[in-house]
């Protein structure tokens, strides 16, 4: 494989997207340097899953460029997708079938076959502690374990770049710090570049190295958590900055649709 | 290069096949239907002798109409399972990988060729115990198998492209619906096309479940015949499967965005 030498993991230019007459994402420049944990922050509505998206090579930009592990995601998106796990929101491992079966459709397509895709899929089993489960059905696992397994779906073939939107959205506390030692860990030993999206401040906080709060499509801020903080005062918390920058408290915003579909998320997780 | 191809749709419709056969009960609720339409209506409308149906039984003459009905019936509700797992996140982290769509979609046709194949199976027993002239020689049940497959594989790609211009569960049930009857009347599965009227005709021979009807007839039971060619019959099929194969995989990536 082609590692293209970049000093930036993700890189967007002038990245825009419209929806009809709405911008969701308004000429975002934006470097993500390589084997960090970066959080993209922002109340909803404010882009996230957009740019999610479009750096996935899931949605095509409006206008503007980005860059991920080096290459463009409109002009070359199979060398981006063979470079990047995903873990979408929702939860996205298959209940009707068992981690190894989920695993092996994973392995598959990204083209791992024979002794290393066996290997590879033995090997996350163990790491992600779900061995004893290998065999189970899906829809028996609860919710922490299925993070678990679509976090190794989406590293079988080590990616340089790991994408996750809301990882532990609807997770009990125990559960949600099995997922942050997981990423930790994945991080440690492999040096992989992870790219989470949250509305957890204590999730922010813990986990990245680096974080950037989206404001209507727009960049609020970015920097380390420290530095963010301590721009606001000796006693601000995250929240705190994320009030400051994205322009509204806590409480406010959201629209219907993104609270079902997070409710939706939560009670198939609980 | 092109074993990435074979790789990834073979992956899929093993994928597909495992959660079929771990859920039977599907598979014989669906044999309810054909039971009902061979044995009542079949039954009441072999007394019928007015229908031209070159000297076969009715229920003959209809079994593989039905067996053609029940492929359409099953395959045309395929798409709601794709916007599921849309909703589910499912295609997202599909299509996040470099597979090419087009295997994602074939890989899902051949597994709802492979639940086709099973469903003739059940037609197949209820022809049995309705003493229908079943034809045994084998070359004769390949082709029938030949034929379930690709009616399988196009309907349920349909499906899947409606799925993609729909996207949502409510509609999808409700187009569904409205495509089903018109496909099954507005083809030769109960009737020959030749007591149709003219303008039914017409779509009728546009049709691909007639092609489908058609190819039946003449190999799953004894004197039956077709009226094309079953060349023709089998490059109409696949002319029509490549065809939609090609704009479901262009429409399937729409379906995240």
């Amino acid at each position: 494989m082609v590692h293209a030498v970049t000093e930036f993991a993700i890189e967007t230019k002038g990245l825009t997207r419209n929806f009809g007459s709405f911008c969701a994402l308004d000429h975002l420049n934006l470097q993500i340097p390589s084997q960090c944990i970066f959080g993209l922050l922002g109340p909803n509505g404010a882009g996230k899953t957009t740019l999610i998206k479009m750096l996935t090579t899931l949605l095509a930009p409006s206008s503007g460029a980005a860059t991920v592990a080096g290459f463009d995601v409109v002009s070359q998106p199979v060398e981006v997708r063979r470079r990047i796990g995903y873990v979408p929101q929702m939860l996205s491992a298959d209940g009707a079938l068992t981690a190894i079966e989920n695993l092996t459709l994973s392995a598959s397509l990204y083209g791992l076959r024979g002794a290393v895709r066996k290997q590879r899929i033995d090997d996350a089993l163990q790491f992600s502690g779900l061995m004893a489960a290998a065999d189970h059905l899906v829809k028996t696992y609860s919710g922490g374990m299925i993070r678990r397994l679509e976090i190794a779906q989406a590293t079988l073939h080590q990616p340089e770049i790991l994408v996750l939107d809301e990882p532990t959205i609807g997770l009990d506390p125990v559960a949600r710090r099995t997922v942050w030692d997981r990423l930790k860990a994945l991080k440690a030993s492999t040096g992989m570049t992870i790219l989470i999206t949250t509305h957890d401040m204590e999730e922010a906080d813990f986990l990245c190295d680096e974080l950037a709060i989206l404001h209507q499509g727009q960049l609020g801020v970015i920097g380390a958590p420290a530095m963010l903080k301590q721009q606001i005062g000796p006693e601000a918390t995250l929240s705190d900055v994320f009030v400051a920058h994205s322009g509204v408290t806590l409480e406010e915003g959201g629209h219907y649709s993104d609270i079902r579909l997070t409710r939706g998320t939560a009670k198939r997780l609980g | 290069m092109q074993n990435r191809y074979v790789y990834s749709t073979l992956a899929i419709a093993n994928t597909e096949i495992r959660k079929l056969m771990r859920d039977p009960t599907e598979l014989f609720s669906r044999a309810v239907q054909p039971v009902l339409w061979l044995a009542i209506f079949g039954q009441v409308f072999s007394r019928v002798k007015g229908i031209p149906i070159g000297g076969l039984a009715y229920l003959d003459f209809m079994a593989p109409g039905i067996l053609a009905q029940s492929i359409l019936f099953t395959s045309i509700f395929y798409g709601i399972a794709i916007i599921w797992e849309r909703d589910m996140g499912i295609v997202h982290k599909l299509l996040v990988t470099p597979a090419p769509r087009v295997t994602l979609v074939l890989g899902k046709a051949l597994a709802a060729g492979a639940r086709g194949l099973v469903q003739a199976i059940v037609v197949y027993l209820v022809a049995i115990a309705l003493h229908i002239g079943i034809r045994w020689d084998l070359d004769a049940m390949l082709c029938v198998a030949a034929a379930v497959f690709l009616g399988a594989c196009i309907f349920s790609t349909f499906s899947l492209m409606i799925a993609c211009l729909v996207k949502t569960r409510e509609k999808f049930m409700g187009i569904g619906q409205v495509l089903t009857m018109p496909l099954f009347f507005a083809s030769n599965a109960i009737y020959p096309i030749e007591i149709m009227p003219h303008w039914l005709k017409l779509i009728a021979i546009m049709n691909p479940l007639t092609y489908l009807v058609d190819v039946l007839r003449h190999f799953m039971i004894t004197g039956g015949h077709s009226n094309y060619p079953v060349v023709i019959s089998f490059g109409v099929m696949v002319t029509v499967f490549l065809v939609l194969l090609g704009v479901a995989s262009r429409l399937y990536p729409g379906l995240v965005r």
